[in-house]
């Protein structure tokens, strides 16, 4: 058995030389596989003496464990190696561009809806669309808003049939609501209002949004306190102020406006340097109104206000144009992904 | 409406700057939308009287002059009018000072003129900004010569009347007591806690006289009242200038000084009226009736209009005189040797004259006035007013011949019963949700003219007669808060009321779904206009009877581009492709979620219905079945099975269009634009579009519900079957799925062509999911419905296995 340290040797020679995983097991085989020296080693024992036999078997069996260790040693350094090489070769350019699926974006007066939406869903508000295309008294006589009332001229009007108009306020669906339910109501109508009105700062087709309240002993302050919400929510953190003004179905009627956010009420262009900037207009619910839908105004009272969503969204990103809305073109839409 | 300063002044005494007016004036629901100071671009201009006027040395169109400028010192001014001369006193603009020039302002600066200075230079009345308005003599061709004994050396602003302020202030339109100098000086006096002067002082003196007037008013209705007074001995000439001054401020030119007191009294007290040259006014009768059908008049702007009964005539006994509330007509103008007036002053229904207005394209002061509305105390202040200005400039005599049509009024000045009003203080405080003090209250209510009666926990008030928007006690609290200050609103926040749930109703949230689906397949949603051209329905080449012909017309509408309501969305679509393409932008994709209408009859006697489209567009990158793609995905995203079949449509490509069906129900299409449609259009970009009933997909969603995983796996098979090119996938794909219960899914994945498979056939490669509910597929079961499969292609689209 002077065999056993030149066998050590052979392996520790073929095992040096074998520079894959699979190349090192091919060398193990040819030491401990089925054909391998050590098997061969097994198989000449039967022409050993027996008394030697025990003997030799110990040394056989010595040797194996020798050669498994070191194989099992040079295994671990070629894995290693091959592990190292293998991420080397599969090192990328981390900094080239990544893949994605290349997503559209929402219109940004849908964005701002669904905004306005949910500070009001929030305090109660459930969302009421009415038609667009509506009848005068729904339009204009339910809304305290007569045939011969200057208020009509306020508004120019798209005309169908007798009878029959382009809603020009989104108000019209405080009636058709108010017909329907019956106070406590917390409403929300938005959607699409038209007015012949085309120049740079007026589309004949433009996003309304009306919010209305009627319950029981619903005053002036609650209106505040309801609107400064709503502006400290969408233009973080800024107070409103009330000034008087006329809309025929609230009385009284006011303009609201918030303090300026980008000059934080100091004055600058976007404000015109008054340091507010009008965003709705608002009022208690006018008693006729109310009479009109059929709920007694010495029961309930309630507020109402509206607010062109163009103008919201214009506020809120700085865009320049109403034209911008109408238009769709690619590069003003794909602004609005994140 | 345009208030100036100094006007304002006569009725309101105050020392605030007009600036401090106009944050008061916002506060109580007047905002200045512009504040002008007259005088803005003249400045260092000042008075100098020419001491030697002197020939230019080197210029004979030249003159130098020596100006004595009181303070200023003696100037050197060389001028080229030729209107100057020693002696005169004129505005002498010196170094530093600017003028007025067309469109803004100039500044002046001590230079040489041919070698000689000039300190400086006169003024025209141009330059000042002025007209003979302002200043008699300010429209002479040359130097503005200033009156003998004006003081020397001091600011010419207040000499020529241009050391004023206007404010121009939007009236909101309940408000139309307000469109008027006195108007506005009343809200001024209320919120300033100032004393009002009263607009007439003095009473006017009216003598007897034999002339009878009588005013018969055919249709009260459209005239609720008509005063008229006689006034003899009329001497028409030139008003004087502190009167033509005002007229100028607001921007109306001096006529006479008869037709300057009646347009005076319009801009003061808010009231139309008009002269006739009562000489002509036959039968000394006037008659307010409608028009005859196809009856004319001649206004005094000499345009002759035709009739209808919807205009209001003004007649005398015999034949019309004016156009009721909108202008006189030629007629019975007042004219040089007009020497007795008949004034009126009367109210007109403001819908009948701005009717009138619009139809016969003919406005005026007047018209646009009784369109905001007038109250009947109108006339009888102006007309008061009026006489007392005839008087004042001796330019006539009133008489005590007023006559007066109509029927609930009474003849008397002033008769008018006041609109009473009773309400309580909890009432107020209840609306507005503070306590307002009783005192408070009170005080605001007699300084807005308002009488008041307290009775304890209530009071009653008495509506001034030129506030005809009162009409209950929530406007007695607005007049009550706008006054008192709605900073003393406190927020609150709806302390007795009902909680209540918010949010989106499922089918609210469902468009949101639709929108996100599409977003998620790399669409921008679009918005566009609610109407379009009809020419819009042509380039689509509908036939003449198609249903979206049917479309619903504005009335009235900006322009044909925006006339009828849309029917269909692509014309919006094909637009919007179009314009980006046109900017430049090579490729997009776009959708629109919008109502058309669909009018049940036309015109309209009932609501049209709204209904719903989704439209897609898409171009540049992508093709038929990218965009049948995004179709797809929504038909997922709602758990709609679409089905898919060739179909036509005039408007799209021929070869490249799908008919959409859910079940059995067609509900859109999706198709290439008709390149013959792209080429007229100029579009240099295949364009793809869809548009789907969004209504019908909504219909069927449901909401989600969790299926259990499938016990037992799927096994999936590829199939490869030759057949002939016109046979379509969806054929194939039928087919497949029909052949056994357990396929449940056929997927296209490849199409091949080739000389070999022969001409006109194709390959088409599937890849088929096989799937049992209750047992485990072994090889040979899928085997036999592969099997299944095959001959079901064989039979019945003669398809070989390849």
């Amino acid at each position: 058995m002077d065999d056993t340290e030149k066998i050590i040797s052979e392996a520790e020679t073929e095992a040096q030389e074998a520079k894959s995983s699979r190349a090192l097991y091919e060398a193990k085989m040819k030491f401990l596989g089925r054909a391998g020296k050590v098997t061969a080693l097994l198989r000449g024992m039967k022409d050993i003496a027996a008394e030697h036999r025990p003997a030799f078997g110990k040394k056989v069996n010595e040797l194996r464990e020798r050669l498994e260790e070191l194989f099992a040693s040079h295994e671990e350094k070629v894995k290693a190696r091959e592990l190292a090489e293998k991420l080397q070769s599969e090192q990328i350019d981390v900094t080239m561009p990544g893949r994605k699926e290349e997503k559209g974006a929402l219109h940004p007066i849908t964005r701002t809806r669904q905004e306005l939406i949910e500070i009001f869903a929030g305090m109660g508000f459930e969302v009421f669309e009415g038609p667009e295309i509506e009848s005068e008294y729904y339009n204009f006589t339910a809304l305290n808003t007569p045939a011969d009332h200057p208020a009509r001229d306020m508004q120019d009007t798209f005309y169908l049939s007798d009878g029959f108009l382009l809603r020009t306020q989104t108000s019209a669906g405080q009636i058709r609501l108010m017909e329907k339910k019956k106070p406590p109501i917390k409403m929300l109508s938005p959607g699409r209002v038209f007015r012949s009105d085309d120049d740079a700062t007026h589309s004949p087709m433009f996003h309304q949004m009306e919010g209305l309240v009627v319950d029981r002993g619903v005053t002036l302050c609650d209106l505040k306190g309801m609107l400064d919400e709503f502006a400290q929510v969408m233009f973080s953190g800024e107070k409103t102020r009330l000034r008087p003004s006329y809309f025929p179905f609230t009385e009284p009627s006011v303009e609201v406006d918030v303090s300026c956010f980008a000059c934080g009420g100091k004055g600058c262009s976007l404000c015109k340097g008054t340091g507010w900037i009008e965003v709705l207009g608002a009022g208690m619910v006018n008693r006729h109104v109310l009479e009109n839908c059929g709920v007694d105004p010495d029961l309930y009272s309630g507020f109402a206000f509206g607010m062109g969503i163009e103008r919201i969204a214009m506020l809120k990103y700085g865009i320049d144009h109403i034209r911008l809305f109408t238009e769709n073109d690619v590069r003003f839409l794909e602004q609005f992904k994140n | 409406m345009k208030i100036p300063f100094s006007w304002l002044k006569e009725y309101v005494d105050t020392d605030l700057t007009p600036k401090e007016i106009e944050e008061k004036l916002f506060s109580c629901g007047f905002e200045v939308e512009e504040l002008v100071y007259l005088g803005k671009d003249v400045e260092n201009v000042v008075t100098g009287k020419i001491v030697r006027c002197e020939k230019h040395p080197d210029a004979d169109r030249l003159t130098v002059c020596t100006v004595d400028c009181g303070g200023y010192g003696t100037k050197q001014i060389v001028t080229a009018a030729t209107n100057v001369f020693e002696g005169a006193t004129v505005p002498c603009a010196l170094d530093g000072a600017t003028v007025k020039e067309e469109g803004g302002s100039r500044k002046i600066k001590t230079g040489k003129l041919r070698g000689v200075t000039s300190e400086g230079m006169f003024c025209s009345g141009e330059e000042l900004g002025i007209t003979d308005d302002f200043y008699d003599g300010a429209e002479v061709n040359g130097i503005l010569i200033l009156d003998m004994g004006t003081p020397l050396g001091v600011d010419i602003r207040p000499i020529v009347g241009i050391d004023d302020y206007i404010f121009d202030i939007a009236v909101t339109a309940n408000r139309p007591d307000c469109m008027s100098v006195y108007g506005i000086a009343r809200e001024v006096a209320a919120v300033l806690k100032r004393p009002l002067k009263h607009l007439v002082e003095t009473w006017f003196h009216p003598v007897p006289t034999d002339v009878k007037f009588s005013v018969e008013v055919k249709d009260p209705k459209l005239c609720p009242l008509y005063v008229g007074t006689y006034v003899k001995d009329v001497k028409i000439g030139v008003s004087p200038r502190w009167m033509r001054r005002r007229l100028a401020l607001m921007g109306l030119r001096s006529v006479n000084n008869i037709v300057d007191v009646t347009n005076y009294v319009l801009l003061e007290v808010g009231q139309p009226m008009h002269a006739f040259d009562r000489k002509f006014l036959r039968g000394d009768k006037i008659v307010v009736r409608r028009a005859e059908e196809g009856e004319k008049i001649v206004t005094l702007d000499e345009k002759e209009f035709t009739l209808t009964p919807d205009n209001l005539l003004i007649c005398d006994g015999e034949r019309p005189v004016a156009l009721a509330g909108i202008m006189g007509g030629l007629n019975s103008e007042i004219k040089e040797e007009t020497s007795e007036v008949f004034l009126e002053a009367a109210v007109f229904a403001r819908d009948s004259v701005r009717k009138t207005s619009r139809a016969l394209g003919q406005r005026s002061d007047s018209s646009a006035r009784f369109e905001k509305g007038v109250y009947e105390i109108f006339p009888w202040m102006a007309m008061t007013r009026a006489l007392i200005l005839i008087e004042e400039l001796g330019c006539g005599t009133p008489t005590k011949c007023t006559a007066v049509g109509n029927l609930n009024s009474p003849s008397e000045y002033g008769g008018i019963a006041p609109k009473m009003i009773e309400t309580t203080y909890d009432q107020i405080d209840g609306l507005l949700g503070i306590h307002v003090p009783k005192e408070e209250i009170y005080d605001i209510l007699k300084r807005l003219n308002f009488g008041v009666t307290d009775m304890g926990a209530s009071f009653s008030v008495s509506v001034p007669l030129e506030r005809g928007d009162i009409d209950g006690w929530p406007d007695i609290a607005e007049e009550v808060i706008r006054m008192y200050g709605y900073d003393h609103i406190v927020p609150t926040f709806l302390e007795r009321a009902t909680v209540t749930r918010g949010g989106l109703t499922e089918a609210q949230k469902l468009e949101l779904h639709l929108k996100e689906t599409l977003v998620g397949e790399g669409y921008f949603e679009a918005c566009g206009y609610s109407f379009y051209s009809p020419k819009d329905l042509d380039l689509l080449r509908l036939p003449e009877d198609d249903e979206a012909r049917k479309a619903i017309v504005i009335k009235n509408p900006i322009g044909e581009d925006l006339s009828v309501m849309r029917t269909v969305l692509a014309p919006t679509m094909i637009a919007n492709v179009v314009r980006n393409v046109r900017r430049g932008n090579e490729s997009g994709k776009l959708f629109e979620l919008a109502s058309t209408y669909h009018a049940q009859s036309l015109p309209l006697t009932e609501l049209p219905e709204e209904h719903k489209f989704v439209s897609i567009g898409l171009w540049g990158e992508g093709d038929f079945f990218t965009l049948k793609g995004a179709v797809e995905a929504v038909g997922e995203a709602f758990g709609a099975k679409f089905s898919y079949a060739r179909g036509t449509l005039p408007f799209l490509h021929p070869g490249a269009t799908a008919e959409v069906f859910l079940g059995e129900k067609k509900i859109g299409w999706i198709g290439e634009l008709h390149p013959s449609i792209s080429e007229s259009l100029a579009l240099e970009r295949k364009a793809f579009l869809a548009e789907l009933d969004y209504e019908a997909i909504a219909a069927v969603y449901r909401p989600l519900a969790y299926r259990p995983l499938p016990k037992f796996p799927e096994v999936s098979r590829d199939i490869a079957v030759v057949v002939d090119e016109g046979i379509t996938c969806a054929q194939v794909e039928t087919c497949i799925l029909h052949a056994c219960k357990a396929a449940v899914k056929a997927e296209l994945f490849d199409v091949y062509r080739d000389d070999r498979l022969g001409a006109g056939k194709k390959s088409m490669a599937f890849r088929v999911t096989f799937r049992s509910e209750d047992r485990a597929l072994t090889p040979e079961t899928v085997d036999g419905y592969f099997k299944k499969a095959v001959n079901n292609l064989k039979h019945n689209l003669g398809g070989e296995l390849r």
